[in-house]
Parts: structure tokens; sequence; C-alpha cells
């Protein structure tokens, strides 16, 4: 169990920028995600902390302790890769027992630790077959034996569900929780599917083109996202997102924007006429998408799209072709300055 | 699509021209037409000499005499395997091989792990080590004969300004050391030069499996504790196996049935010291006119060559498929 500190941590390809200026610090025994889109630069921060990159300028610290100029053979981190990277020639006891080989620890201690990590992967039956005669769900399992066989201070986790078919993927994710609670090693776990991320992680660290947005429970990534890449990320569909004034966009939620009808008292910061485009029904809900025809700024004279989300036992009122009045509640909707995203202070200085 | 589109049209103006084309377009006849020229060459060029060969071999044909009509047996092969200089061609031609590829196993790895870094100059490197296969092997081999020419030799005078070679030095009193004059120092120098020049087909062929292996393999490794050895040992060669296989293959098919680096370097002299089987063949078949003698010498190894190529192929797919 080990404390993971990044401090202005900068990595440069010549001009290009794939991490910039990047502080971050877990908990002890944190399931820490990231998350970003692809090329946000969430592969070369997890490849500098394994070692395997040099950063450009800032630091990395592992329970205090620099660990820069440090080889990865001599870092005790332990790395699972979006393809498992089982070597492919070997067993899967070879495979397994490959790291405590290769740091010289003594054989007599290899027999117990091979049981234990077994044991807790369930993959005992599977030791003298071939990494490339296993499923993808039991070639995952293998490599977690291997990345834990050493105790490692470090768990980093590269998209380990990805090359997972979709139907074990939610119980790969259950399991990985559940390795977790039981070793509550420290783990970074880099995923682009916020549903990963949200339904896994302790907290989220969300970035993007190398920078850091937010870094909150899965609740407060939702709930008060920092600035407009988060809003506009996290949930799916993500938050609507309506100019209200020059100077400020606000954030509402599918869920949150309702009928007037249906709440005609309150206190409301939106309120406009709708003209309902098309209406999807979900199994678990329906989503109502259309376009604002008034009650917003008109800035770029661009139409706004929004959308809205009804639990499936509500039966919308609404059909395409038709125009209703929506509203978003004060307490429901979060407003960003239009210039920089970032979050404003909540609900101050908005005429309604 | 624009093929049957073409035919469509011909197929319209319905001349002669088109039902040419529509016969021509049959797969079956497509086929023929395309394999034929391959079809011809391999049975002209590879397909007769070899069954011309077998039939020289057991005949009493000679250059005077090359009518076929004498069926002798196996007898050509017992009398060629009693001579001395068969026996020391067979010897050579084991030892010149089992040495070429023990040297190209070593450096033919090495050199792919040099090459799949990038380097500054790496391209003119390329070049530069891919030359020696380029090199005619005539031309190649004056090179080395003047490299290791009994008095002229450049390698002579580097040992001797080194004072490893000439009157009280380790090397003893003369001033050269008569690389092909001697048979063990003959023999030597007929791998160096053997290993010079099929080094670069080998290491094309390491080079296409060391770059199949995913990057992340190795970074596993490195996180996983190994070191550069073990890494090479236990990850790369072992991923590198039917490729391995494959330049061993290559490398000694082709180094055991090639004459004229010895013809130009010893001409398997002194005396038959460093002779080796395809020179001695020439040299009885067509130099000494005993065809049937010299096609016995030259089939001598074709089985068991067969049967190694047959055992080393099936091991790479195996070891492939693995």
């Amino acid at each position: 169990m080990s404390v993971l500190e990044l401090r202005a941590l900068e990595k440069h390809y010549g001009r290009i920028q794939a991490v910039n200026g990047f502080d971050l610090k877990s908990e002890e025994g944190e399931l820490l995600a990231i998350l970003g889109p692809s090329g946000s630069g969430k592969s070369t921060l997890m490849r500098m902390i394994a070692g395997l990159e040099k950063p450009s300028s800032g630091d990395i610290l592992l329970d205090g302790q620099s660990v820069l100029g440090i080889p990865p053979r001599d870092r005790n981190v332990a790395m699972v890769f979006q393809s498992f990277a089982l070597y492919p020639h070997m067993s899967v006891r070879d495979n397994i027992l490959f790291p405590l080989v290769s740091r010289k620890v003594p054989k007599s201690q290899h027999q117990a630790k091979l049981d234990e990590v077994t044991r807790i992967l369930e993959v005992d039956d599977l030791l003298d077959r071939r990494p490339t005669r296993l499923s993808g769900g039991q070639q995952q399992k293998v490599a977690l034996a291997r990345a834990l066989v050493r105790d490692p201070e470090l768990f980093v986790f590269d998209e380990p569900l990805s090359s997972l078919d979709a139907q074990i993927r939610s119980q790969a994710r259950a399991e990985l929780r559940e390795l977790h609670d039981r070793t509550r090693i420290t783990t970074l776990y880099v995923t682009h599917d916020q549903l990963e991320a949200l339904g896994l992680a302790d907290r989220v660290a969300v970035i993007n083109k190398g920078r850091l947005h937010q870094v909150g429970t899965p609740r407060e990534l939702y709930n008060d996202p920092a600035d407009l890449f988060v809003a506009g990320f996290i949930g799916n569909p993500p938050m609507n997102l309506l100019p209200l004034d020059e100077h400020t966009v606000a954030g509402l939620r599918p869920e949150h924007l309702r009928l007037h009808a249906d709440a005609p008292d309150g206190d409301y910061v939106l309120d406009m006429q709708v003209a309902i485009e098309h209406v999807e029904y979900l199994g678990s809900e329906w989503l109502g998408y259309g376009t604002v025809q008034s009650g917003l700024a008109d800035i770029d004279q661009q139409r706004q799209h929004v959308v809205a989300r009804l639990p499936a036992s509500i039966e919308p009122r609404f059909s395409p072709g038709e125009q209703w009045r929506f509203v978003g509640a004060r307490a429901d909707v979060r407003l960003f300055d239009r210039a920089s995203g970032e979050r404003k202070a909540s609900q101050a200085g908005v005429a309604a | 699509m624009s093929k049957a589109a073409a035919t469509v049209a011909t197929a319209r103006d319905g001349g002669a021209l088109a039902r040419l084309a529509r016969w021509l377009d049959q797969p079956k006849v497509l086929a023929w037409l395309m394999l034929g020229p391959a079809v011809l060459y391999v049975v002209a060029f590879v397909g007769f000499p070899f069954v011309l060969a077998i039939a020289l071999s057991l005949s009493d044909a000679t250059i005077g005499d090359p009518s076929l009509d004498n069926f002798v047996g196996l007898s050509n092969y017992a009398t060629v395997i009693q001579t001395d200089a068969f026996q020391l061609a067979l010897r050579n031609s084991l030892i010149v091989t089992a040495g070429v590829i023990c040297l190209i196993l070593v450096l033919a790895t090495l050199a792919s792990e040099l090459l799949v870094y990038s380097f500054r100059g790496k391209r003119l490197f390329q070049t530069l080590f891919i030359l020696p296969w380029a090199m005619p092997v005539s031309l190649a081999a004056i090179v080395w004969l003047w490299f290791l020419d009994s008095t002229f030799s450049p390698v002579d005078w580097i040992l001797v300004e080194l004072g490893v070679l000439g009157p009280g030095s380790p090397l003893g009193p003369y001033s050269h050391m008569y690389y092909l004059g001697r048979e063990w120092l003959g023999l030597a120098s007929t791998i160096v030069a053997d290993v010079w020049r099929m080094l670069p087909l080998a290491t094309i062929i390491v080079l296409a499996g060391r770059l199949s292996i995913p990057e992340e393999r190795f970074e596993q490794a490195r996180i996983d504790g190994a070191g550069v050895f073990r890494i090479l040992f236990r990850i790369t060669i072992p991923a590198l196996k039917p490729m391995l296989i494959v330049a061993i293959l290559f490398t000694s098919l082709l180094v055991i049935g090639e004459m004229s680096m010895i013809e130009i370097l010893t001409r398997g002299g002194p005396g038959h010291s460093t002779q080796v089987l395809p020179y001695w063949a020439y040299l009885k078949g067509i130099a000494g006119g005993s065809l049937a003698q010299g096609a016995a010498i030259a089939l001598f190894l074709f089985p068991f060559l067969l049967v190694v190529s047959v055992l080393a192929l099936r091991a790479a797919y195996r070891a492939q498929e693995a």
C-alpha cells in the first residue's frame, strides 16, 4: 500500500506536448482511474510511472521517494498491458513465476507465492497450459497473477478490459474490484471508457490533451463537473450545454430537463420552447431529442440541440413534430464560463 | 470489376476477339496461362537436370561417352566413397557448414538486435551491411584472396604491428600466417568468408522475426525485472526460434552447395586438405571427365539434406504455432 504522487509532470516529444503539467496524488490503497479520450496522454502518463518513458520535467514519487532515474526493473510497479503481453512460449506457471525468477527471489519461496496468487485469481487448473490456448478472460487473470506475484507497491492497468468480449467485461470489472478490495494495493486504472472508470474507481482523474481537468469521486464528476470538458465528457448522453448569455453556458443533465407542465412552479434558470425531433425507447429509459426554438441567448446563430431523459415507467407525453415548454431548475443547472470553460460560482449573477 | 466490365463490353461486340477474351477469362485457362512459365522453368532447369544427375550417377557415363546405356547401380557411389579426397571433402563440407551456421546464429541474432533500434546513420549502416550479399561471389572472393595473401595480407601486417606475429611473438617466428596454405587456417578462412557473405541474408530473415515481436512483451519483461541477458535468452530467442531455423536452413543449403569461394581461395588445396563436396564433384565430373562419379559425389548428401530440410521446416512451423 503506497501513495503515488505526480508533481508538475511534463512530457513532450519534440514540439508535441503529451503530458502537460500534471499534479496528482493518490490516497493509500486507492483505486484511481485515469479517464480520457484517446490521444489524451494517459498512456504516456502510465508509461512514465512504470519507468518506460522519461519525463521531460517534474517528479514522480512513491511514498514520498522520487523514483525518477530508477529503471522499471527496480521500481516496484507492476503493469498490466491492454494486450496482457503474456510470454507465449512459456507455460502459465512460468509466466507467473517470471517476475520472481527475474528478481532472483529464492526458489524456496516460489511455490508459496504461486499458490497464493493462483488461489486468489482461480487459475490453478491452467498452470501447465500455454497462454495462446487461453480465452481472453483467462489471459487477463494470468496477467493479473503475474503482476500480483511480486507484491507490488503500485498496480498500473492499461485498459485491462478493452480486449475482452463485451459479455464478460462487466464480470471482469467486478472481479477486478474484488481483487483490489482484497489486496488493497494502490491501483492506477487507465481507460477511455467512462463506464469502467465510474463503475470501478474510488476516484477518477479526467484528462484531455495532456492536462488534468478534474479529480473526484464518480459522483462529484457527474454532479459537479469542474469545467466544460468534464461536463461534456462524463455521462451518456452528456450534459446539455446551452448558452445563457454572452459569458455563461448552462449545463443540465438530460434527466433534469423537464416539461414545464410536470413542474409548473419553481426557480428556473432555463425556460425554453423545444421542437421534438425524435424519441427513443431504450428499455430502461426514454430519450427525447429536440431543437431549442426560443429561450436561449442567440449566439453564433446556431440551433441548439437538447436531450431529455425519462424513466421507462413514464410514457413521454411529447412526440416528434410537436413543440413543448421545457425547464431547468436552478438547483440542477451548472454554470460555466464561456471563454475559459471553467465552472462559475454557482447561481451567482444570473438573470433568469 | 473493371475487367469484368471490359469482358462484358467486348462480349457485346460479339467478334472473334470477344470469344477469345471470354475463353481466356475462364479460371482454368487463366490459371495455366499464369502458371505456365514458372512450371516450364522449374521442369526445364530444375527437374530435368536433377533427374539427369540421378541417371548419370547410376550409369558409367564419361565426357567421352555420355550415353546412359549402361546401368551400373550404386557402384559409382561405392567407388567415390572409398577415395581419400571424397572423405576429406565430406568432412570439410560438414565442418565449414557447421562453422558457418554457428557463427551466423550468433551474429545474425546480434545484428538483428542492433537493427531494430533506430540510431544516427542507420540507413548507411544497413546499406553497407547488405553489400556482401549483393556483391558477385568471384569479386568478393578476390578481395578475400588479397586479404589472406601469403605475402601481401593486410591482416598479417596488422598482426605484426600489434606484435602478435613475427619473430619472438605469440603467433610464431614468421611474419606471415599463410592462411590459405595450411589445412585448418584454410578452412577457417573459408568459414569467415562464407559467414561474411551469408550474414546479410540470415540477418534479414531473423530481423523479420524480431520485428514481429510486439514491443509490449519486452516492456513487460523489463517491468517484471528481467535484465538484458534474461530478455535475450528467455524472451527474444524463443520467439525468434522459427526464423532462426529458417535462417539456418537457407544458410546451410547455400553453403553446402557452394564451390566458387573455395575454388578461388584455395582450389581445395594444399592437396585435398580444404576440398569440399561440390568442388570435388566438379573436378571429378567436369574437369576429370567422369560424369557418373561426379554426379554421385554431388548427389551424395541429397537424401540427408532432404530429410533435414523437412524436419527443420516442420520444427519451424510447430514453433510458429506454439
